[in-house]
């Protein structure tokens, strides 16, 4: 037999497949992954510092830049956070915004995970293309809702900045009706394609108790069979009223999670067509009139999680009975479901980690903070 | 010290343009230059934070900066001309970032996209964060937002090749013989226990202000300006001081005028007070 | 769905690991200003667990009541009482609420047991935990910064870490 020695490969910071500036040393014995080790920090802004210093409004903006894919999730546990810590009522038309922000942000979200994680994969820009064409109908959604693109910066304590512009919902029925069509065509790029399943089918399996002791969560943890869903675990805003289902995959590889969020994303779709047939009879404003911004919440903690579209991201905060928070934590889903990446990768070939990471779906902001 | 800016449409260049116009054409070795390297700015593939996704809208269908010729993304520093440094520079990513500028071929291009980039932005006071990129490169552009839409880095690349027309071969640092500045590679800093440090001086510490001044434009030398930003400079801002009283004491709690305002009128009777 | 709030936790973790959960002190938080209204003590709700506990209560979360799910660990640093106190949140994989266990450790010795060893994905959040407060995690496999580069001196979200900032320069004079 061949003897081989085992070599240190160190793929990132700068690497066009790890989705920012994120690092891994990798150890191979010959084309084979013995060990990998992440390495993070090239994006630690230091939030949680920054955010001990601000008041808690000011907080707001600077969560939409923890995952900056999907500002609005990031504004929504947040919000949520210093409501319950204060004692803040959100009324009901709101709480509908919050949730069609949330479920379109789902959506945008996962067009451009599978265009990434395909182009990964040497399929180049088309799949990204297609992903960010459907991502652009939505940004320019946001954008006649919040002013901004990308950084929505849309919720407040006790509701939303604004209600919705006028041609807001004609806009978004056009877009629902069109989606199907999309998923669909996402979906047979998918299935149908014999180099995609290749390299897809039975790579970066995480079995179901692993998944579970790596306390994973998304995507992740529902492609390795694990039913978690917040919305359905513990059901915060409204999500309670509405009838959808929780996509599960069987194996736990890197197919199974394409799969979870091709369905995740009918599934929101289902949500936000339940959420348009509910919303005119929904009662209250945009937001609570009596909500200050200014809070002051009483000494004490709380703990905020819901389920974003990268897993289940939390905000924990501690209040000293000042206009500042004491402790502002975040528990980020991309950074958690980082810890398994190193199992995933054992045994499996040098070109198959950026697919691995590829499904994971990262993003730095987040992971550093 | 008198600077000399020439703007691209002089007296010389519109008798070009009429000239060519009359089916005349002439051009000069400077112009034809400019005009190649202008129209084929490649960028490298690198994105740090938020305004990468901006820079990916930038490159893909619906913004198509391939209509100005920088479609092509290279993900390898040596094939790349334009850096474009899209997010937070983190004190842990400034070596990297001075190194993949290092390893460009000349010439190159430095934009600076966004308000991180440029000064910190919002992430300013973070312990790990480079508070401008241009304390280690040379930038050519800046672009301000948080994040810039992608027609803001359109603008940028278009005033790049503004500044790529204006070059004049003979002086630009990457050409001809001779001691020019700046034509070696930037140091790149080390990890210190205090912060960033270049040749064992700390540049930017923990705490304080960078203990080095940032590099001008290349058009303008591309030197260190000199002057130095020392820690004893007092910057103050009233809004975020609370030993200043200001109109309404709402003010000094760090809000927004009009935030106060509006919820002045909104009363006391709101369940947030504690 | 499993229903079990924190009241209950502690009477059946008092039945069955005697010694293991301490009596909640009410926390100072913040130190109290010179004048104004004086700031409430905070007084938890949660289990507070003796640290060298800590490793066979969360155990018994996991297996005989099955929250397996280790959320989220976060660390506090109150100044004013001199101590950090620890969050461990958990559970249940078939949902419904938390439970939360929280440990207190003195500052000038922040030692805990650590938790990687029985749960993997406890290993970030301790990482963490020790680049940015410098707390010890006694058995953890790898404890090495995460965010920060080795070189670095001091644990930045500590309370008493220098404050960087144009808005805090001169603040001191």
């Amino acid at each position: 037999m061949l003897k081989t020695e085992e070599l240190q490969i160190n793929i990132g910071p700068q690497h066009p497949s790890t989705h920012g500036v994120f690092r891994m040393i990798v150890t191979v014995d010959g084309e084979t992954i013995t060990d990998l080790k992440p390495v993070f920090g090239y994006l630690h802004r230091n939030h949680e510092q920054i955010a001990e210093q601000n008041t808690y409004l000011q907080n707001m903006p600077y969560t939409d830049r923890l995952d900056y894919f999907n500002s609005m999730a990031n504004n929504q546990a947040y919000a949520m956070a210093v409501e319950q810590l204060v004692g803040i009522e959100v009324p009901e038309r709101a709480e509908y915004l919050r949730v069609m922000m949330v479920e379109l942000t789902r959506i945008l979200n996962h067009a451009g995970a599978l265009g990434f994680l395909i182009n990964d994969m040497g399929m180049w820009q088309t799949q990204l293309a297609f992903g960010m064409r459907e991502r652009e109908k939505i940004l320019d959604l946001f954008e006649s809702a919040s002013g901004a693109r990308l950084m929505c910066n849309y919720f407040r304590f006790g509701g939303v900045v604004r209600d919705l512009p006028p041609d807001f919902i004609p806009r978004l029925k056009e877009l629902l009706q069109a989606m199907p069509a999309f998923v669909d065509e996402l979906e047979r790029l998918l299935r149908e394609n014999e180099i995609l399943m290749q390299r897809a089918e039975g790579i970066g399996i995480l079995p179901r108790d692993l998944a579970l002791a790596y306390s994973v969560s998304g995507p992740v943890l529902r492609g390795s069979g694990i039913p978690y869903d917040v919305r359905k675990a513990q059901p915060y805003s409204v999500y309670d009223r509405f009838d959808f289902d929780v996509p599960v995959g069987t194996v736990g590889d890197v197919y199974d999670r394409f799969l979870v969020r091709i369905e995740e994303m009918r599934q929101s779709r289902r949500i936000l067509e339940q959420v348009l047939e509910q919303l005119p009879d929904a009662q209250g404003g945009h937001i609570n009139p009596k909500a200050r911004q200014n809070v002051r919440p009483p000494v004490g903690d709380v703990y905020a999680r819901i389920e974003s579209p990268k897993g289940e991201l939390g905000f924990y905060l501690v209040s000293d009975g000042s206009g500042k928070p004491y402790r502002y934590k975040v528990r980020a889903p991309s950074f958690i479901n980082l810890t398994p990446l190193g199992d995933m990768c054992r045994g499996y070939k040098v070109a198959d980690v950026v697919v691995i990471l590829g499904s994971i779906d990262i993003v730095m902001g987040e992971v550093d903070r | 010290m008198p600077l000399e800016i020439v703007f691209p449409m002089t007296n010389e260049h519109e008798l070009q343009l009429d000239l060519e116009r009359q089916g005349v054409f002439l051009s000069t070795v400077n112009r034809f230059y400019n005009w190649g390297r202008r129209s084929s700015i490649w960028p490298m593939a690198f994105g740090l934070a938020c305004c990468a996704i901006e820079m990916m809208a930038f490159g893909l269908s619906r913004y198509d900066v391939a209509r100005f010729g920088a479609e092509l993304f290279r993900a390898s520093p040596r094939q790349a001309d334009l850096m474009i440094v899209a997010g937070t520079v983190t004190k842990k990513m400034a070596p990297q970032v001075v190194r993949l500028y290092n390893q460009m071929a000349e010439p190159r291009y430095v934009i600076s996209m966004g308000a991180c980039a440029t000064s910190g932005g919002p992430f300013r006071d973070g312990y790990n964060v480079l508070r401008g990129i241009d304390l280690l490169v040379p930038v050519d552009v800046y672009v301000p937002g948080c994040p810039p839409r992608p027609e803001a880095l359109l603008h940028a690349l278009i005033t790049l090749q503004d500044q790529i027309d204006r070059q004049k071969l003979g002086r630009v640092r990457w050409y001809g013989q001779g001691a020019k500045p700046q034509t070696t590679d930037f140091p790149v800093p080390t990890f210190g226990a205090q912060g960033l440090e270049i040749d064992g001086h700390l540049v930017d510490p923990v705490g304080g202000l960078p203990l080095v001044s940032s590099y001008t434009a290349p058009e303008f030398g591309e030197m260190k300006s000199g002057r130095l930003e020392h820690p004893e400079i007092v910057r103050h801002f009233p809004i975020m001081d609370p030993s200043v009283e200001l109109e309404h004491p709402l003010k000094a709690r760090g809000m927004a005028p009009e935030i106060a305002a509006d919820d002045l009128k909104r009363g006391e009777v709101g369940n947030a007070e504690a | 769905m499993p229903r079990l709030d924190a009241a209950e936790l502690r009477e059946r973790m008092a039945r069955d690991l005697p010694g293991a959960v301490l009596e909640v002190v009410p926390l100072q938080v913040a130190a109290a200003p010179p004048h104004g209204p004086q700031p409430g003590a905070f007084m938890t709700s949660d289990t507070l667990v003796a640290p060298s506990r800590l490793v066979e209560a969360a155990c018994y979360l996991r297996d005989l009541l099955g929250y397996a799910y280790l959320s989220d660990i976060a660390v506090v640093d109150y100044l004013a009482d001199d101590l950090f106190e620890l969050v461990y949140r958990f559970y249940h994989v078939e949902g419904g609420e938390g439970l939360t266990l929280k440990v207190r450790i003195p500052r000038d010795h922040p030692e805990v047991p650590s938790l990687t060893p029985a749960w993997p994905g406890a290993n970030f959040h301790e990482r963490e935990a020790f680049d940015l407060y410098g707390i010890v995690f006694v058995g953890h496999p790898f404890l090495r910064r995460i965010y920060m580069w080795d070189e670095f001196e001091g644990f930045p979200m500590r309370k008493d870490f220098p404050k960087q900032g144009d808005k805090y320069i001169g603040a001191d004079e």
